[in-house]
């Protein structure tokens, strides 16, 4: 499943988008969990939101390969 | 899209007149319009340049989500929001929300809840450049 990073998510993991493993992350939570034993640097974030088809997911949101997974470090627009 | 919104997401220069003149309808006694502009320091430090990247499929659909939200509640005639993306300078626009509406109470709040809520969620991000370095900026608290 590919993951696609923004912001500082982009230094944090060292690419522009990376690939995990559906089995380890069949939901939101698991990919938030696996993220941060992988790439310790999110635990600085105050907030690390992830959207699922261009919409916030909720933790318990399913995750399939087909999904377009996207990491939403804390946003600073406007 | 509604003809009474404009949500523009571009790596061009905005227009706040444009934006003054498209929420300006004969039924609205008032407008108001939001400028957000790069400012030349943060804290302690100058500010060189800014770079704006936008998940842009889904900050699109969050601008709209939060302008026809304030259209909803505020009873607006007309919404444009536009927020530039790329490299911007010192003094130029990076946001321009106008609204319009029967009445001036309506528009203050609702252009004020656009840009809070923008600020909130829409997912656009900007990167500081000031000398000796760079760094990706957090919202205040």
């Amino acid at each position: 499943m590919k993951v696609i990073c923004f912001g500082v998510a982009k230094e944090i993991t060292g690419a522009a988008s990376i690939e995990v493993a559906i089995e380890d992350a069949p939901d939101v939570l698991s990919l938030k969990r696996i993220l941060l034993q992988k790439y310790p640097g999110f635990i600085d974030l105050s907030s690390l939101r992830v959207a699922v088809d261009e919409a916030y997911a909720a933790d318990d949101q399913a995750l399939c390969p087909e999904s377009e997974v996207v990491l939403i470090p804390p946003v600073s627009g406007g | 899209m509604a003809e009474d919104l404009q949500i523009i997401l571009t790596d061009q220069e905005l227009s706040a007149e444009h934006c003054r003149k498209f929420v300006s309808v004969a039924s609205s006694g008032g407008q108001v319009l939001f400028t957000g502009t790069v400012r030349d320091h943060t804290r302690d430090r100058n500010v060189h340049h800014l770079e704006y990247e936008a998940y842009a499929p889904m900050a699109i659909k969050e601008m709209t989500r939060i302008a026809n939200e304030a259209q909803w509640r505020w009873a607006l005639k007309k919404v444009a929001l536009h927020h530039r993306t790329g490299t911007l300078s010192i003094g130029e626009l990076a946001v321009v929300v106008a609204v319009s509406a029967p009445h001036r109470a309506a528009a203050f709040e609702a252009c004020q809840f656009i840009i809070d809520e923008l600020k909130k969620d829409v997912p656009i991000w900007k990167k500081e450049f000031f000398e000796g370095g760079e760094e990706w900026i957090s919202p205040r608290p």
